[in-house]
């Protein structure tokens, strides 16, 4: 029988074609560590008392978009959310929903993408699943994956502990990735645009943790943006954020798609930055640190905690405030 | 971006600012109106004709760099925001019916009599967003065996667009596309808001886009001794800070006239090639404004030759006015009579979450607003 | 209402479809309301429409006009 160019839901059956997929596509990219003869379950090595554990799952459409795809994107998002925790990334799992008929050629892209994408991040995947559903059951292919991190030392991270004069620091351009799969999107028509901006922030983590007593809080600012964070961490608090727009990184791409599609870039999501809160004190040290690596070269140092309660304001190029709300729900282009 | 950071100049915002406050100053007392309700601070009322206009206005905090005796009035100008209940309901029933919907992003959370094209998407019914009514043409050609209805919505902006689309549809022979039209119009709105006795308004900041296509001289019949200041302006910041500059600078000597601040992309006659497909495929008519009522001749609609083209015709479906809440002051608060707190709903009945009149419907309406600034 | 942006002109595939350009980001657009569209013409897009021409020597003016109170005010402060 010759091979078939696209998923079949015999793949998803246990019998021969699921074996070969598992071997062929799986086994071949991430068989050597504890995933090694497919164990029910893995075992894997922590270093402390304490692991941080984490889960997330992808529907991004469409699944390929500039900049990266599903696969990366599956692998970053748990990374970021196990390094925003004040965890070293280690293990994750990575579970895939696949929709009868998606072409075998695509799904290798994507698990490509995974595999440089988990050694980029210092992480193994550890164990994993695959199903197949019928034909309009799923969108072509979603994907889950769970982490599990070395809890970082010196890190104790919660809203609770910001303080007024506090800084809020981002590691980067925002709103690349939100506008990158908007504009890729085949009824707006953009060519060129922004690309995703999707990579980890484990190294940010890392490279900060020489001040983790100074650091109040650290967030990814993925969907719902930065004004999602911002206003997450003031809710029902004493405290509020100050940010002000000249501070707050754009790229040429992120800001075109803004203006063409009227969408605020503080309610588009990043996928590979970090947002953080530290002390005045620390603030300009970690900031040069961040500067001076790749992935953080475009840091800055954005706004300040303040004291006005449960408020984030943005001071605009006018001079003017405003309040930053929260998105409604899902971006959509608009004509006013 | 040169073309549009550059009219974000912060550098020169502050210079406008500091005019802006000494021509204030300047402006006779006379010329200050009562608050509402009997409030001491007394104000000149300039109404922001236009939806991106306060937007813009929102945006960049505008508001809180002017000098408290300006009042910033959001007038009726969001095409989206005054869509009749009624039109939606009717968007709703072709929905249901099985027609394609495709509409601007907008539309997706206004509140029909019942409930929302979003509501109704979730059922499983087809609903397109579109960036460009171009989208509508293309899935016409692509799915030749369903129709497909436009939410054709819109001020004169956009309804040349819209109508573009019909023009190329009828030469490539695509007839399965049809437009369900609530087209408004700016000057009609105007005219009935000059001649409503209560109007507390001194000026308009008239539209940047719409005048780019009906013209300045369409705001001529709204000055001269009887009228007010009509000052064009863009939607970056330091073009709408330039228009309430020239706006303050008129009121200060006396005269109402036309003033183009925007004159890069506004010629005194617009652009004739959208009107000449406006006089092709529309005639005026009668529509309702959310929370305004009827206003005559404010609205257009298809020509009767034009009929398989109209989704009332094609569908034979009628747009009702929808129901109106005798409570609701949204016709008040644009016309500058109440604010936001004098409506009985507003705040219960009325919140960002459930709007129901065109103030609280767009997020950066006045009530929305309000409501979000007194949280 | 009317949320509209200027974009350069880059290309012209027929008397109804151009290519525009904001800082790099390239979109179809159609000209079929610009009388007489040319590759380096600006011209306002909303909608997918071009709706107007911009007239450069209009905006340069202005945008001068805006440098000197930036300047002029950077003195004073």
């Amino acid at each position: 029988m010759a091979t078939s160019p696209r998923i079949l839901l015999a793949h998803g059956g246990g019998g021969q074609l699921s074996r070969e997929l598992i071997d062929r596509e799986i086994v071949s990219r991430f068989g050597a560590g504890p995933l090694q003869g497919l164990p029910d379950g893995a075992t894997v090595a922590v270093d402390g008392p304490e692991v941080i554990f984490t889960t997330d799952s992808f529907v991004v459409q469409p699944i390929e978009f500039p900049g990266g795809n599903i696969g990366d994107l599956a692998v970053h998002g748990t990374v970021n959310d196990l390094a925003v925790c004040g965890a070293r990334p280690r293990w994750l799992s990575l579970a895939l929903i696949l929709e009868e008929g998606l072409e075998i050629e695509l799904l290798r892209r994507v698990l490509d993408s995974v595999k440089a994408a988990a050694d980029d991040s210092g992480v193994t995947v550890a164990t994993g699943d695959t199903k197949v559903v019928a034909r309009g059951q799923c969108d072509g292919l979603f994907v889950n994956t769970a982490g599990i991190g070395d809890r970082l030392p010196g890190f104790e991270l919660s809203p609770k502990y910001l303080r007024e004069g506090d800084h809020v620091l981002v590691s980067g351009p925002i709103g690349d990735h939100g506008f990158a799969v908007l504009a890729a999107r085949e009824n707006i028509h953009i060519k060129n645009g922004p690309k995703s901006d999707s990579a980890p922030v484990h190294r940010l983590v890392q490279a900060a943790s020489d001040w983790a007593a100074e650091v109040r809080f650290m967030r990814d600012p993925t969907r719902g943006g930065l004004a999602s964070v911002l206003n997450e961490m003031v809710e029902n608090s004493a405290i509020g954020i100050q940010i002000q727009e000249e501070r707050i990184p754009l790229s040429a791409g992120a800001s075109a798609v803004s203006e063409l599609l009227g969408l605020d870039p503080l309610h588009v999501a990043s996928e590979g930055r970090l947002l953080m809160v530290c002390s005045a004190a620390a603030a300009p040290a970690i900031l040069d640190t961040w500067q001076a690596m790749p992935e953080g070269c475009g840091a800055r140092d954005i706004g300040t905690v303040t004291d006005a309660a449960g408020r984030v304001v943005l001071e605009t190029l006018m001079g003017g405030h405003r309040l930053v709300d929260v998105p409604r729900g899902e971006l959509l282009p608009r004509i006013c | 971006m040169k073309y549009i950071e550059g009219f974000r100049n912060p550098g020169a915002a502050a210079a406008l600012r500091e005019d802006i406050r000494a021509l204030t100053e300047a402006l006779p007392p006379s010329l200050l109106r009562q608050g509402y309700g009997g409030q001491a601070n007394r104000t000149t009322n300039i109404m922001e004709v236009c939806g991106s206009h306060t937007m813009a206005i929102a945006r960049y905090g505008i508001r809180d760099i002017l000098p408290s005796q300006i009042k910033l009035i959001s007038g009726p100008g969001c095409p989206v925001c005054v869509t009749d209940a009624g039109y939606i309901d009717t968007a709703i029933e072709l929905a249901r019916r099985g027609v394609t919907i495709v509409t601007f992003g907008d539309m997706l959370n206004v509140p029909g009599s019942d409930t929302s094209l979003a509501a109704v998407r979730s059922e499983g019914h087809s609903i397109e967003i579109c960036y460009s009514p171009l989208r509508a043409l293309e899935l016409a050609r692509e799915f030749p065996e369903r129709e497909i209805v436009f939410l054709a919505i819109g001020f004169e902006t956009t309804v040349a667009p819209a109508l573009a689309v019909i023009d190329q549809a009828i030469a490539a022979g695509v007839e399965n596309l049809s437009l369900l039209v609530a087209f408004k119009l700016v000057p009609p709105a105007l005219a009935a808001l000059m001649t409503d006795p209560d109007l507390q308004i001194d000026a308009f900041l008239c539209p940047a886009h719409v005048s780019a296509i009906i013209g300045a001289d369409a705001y001529q019949p709204f000055t001269g001794s009887e009228g007010v200041p009509c000052v064009i302006a863009g939607f970056e910041p330091l073009d709408i800070l330039l228009g309430l500059k020239g706006i303050l600078t008129q009121l200060g000597s006396g005269i109402a006239e036309v003033d183009n601040q925007y004159s890069r992309v506004v010629t005194d006659a617009g652009n004739r090639r959208a009107q000449a497909l406006m006089e092709t495929y529309l005639e005026p008519a009668d529509v309702s404004w959310r929370g305004i009522g009827v206003i005559p001749a404010s609205g257009l609609a298809l020509k009767a030759e034009w009929s398989r083209y109209d989704a009332e015709q094609r569908h034979n479906v009628r747009v009702e006015v929808g129901k109106m809440d005798p409570a609701c002051r949204c016709g008040d608060v644009i016309k500058g009579i109440a604010s936001p707190f004098d409506c009985p709903m507003f705040g219960n009945v009325c919140t960002p979450s459930s709007p129901f009149g065109p103030c609280m419907v767009s997020s950066e309406g006045s009530c929305a607003a309000y409501y979000k600034y007194s949280r | 209402m009317c949320l509209a942006v200027p974009m350069l002109i880059k290309e012209i595939f027929s008397p109804h479809r151009g290519l525009c350009d904001l800082d790099g980001s390239l979109q179809e657009v159609d000209i079929s309301l610009i009388e007489d569209a040319v590759v380096g013409d600006y011209v306002i897009i909303h909608a997918g429409f071009a709706i107007e021409r911009l007239d450069r020597e209009e905006a340069d003016t202005r945008l001068a006009l805006f440098e000197e109170l930036a300047t002029l005010r950077e003195a004073l402060v």
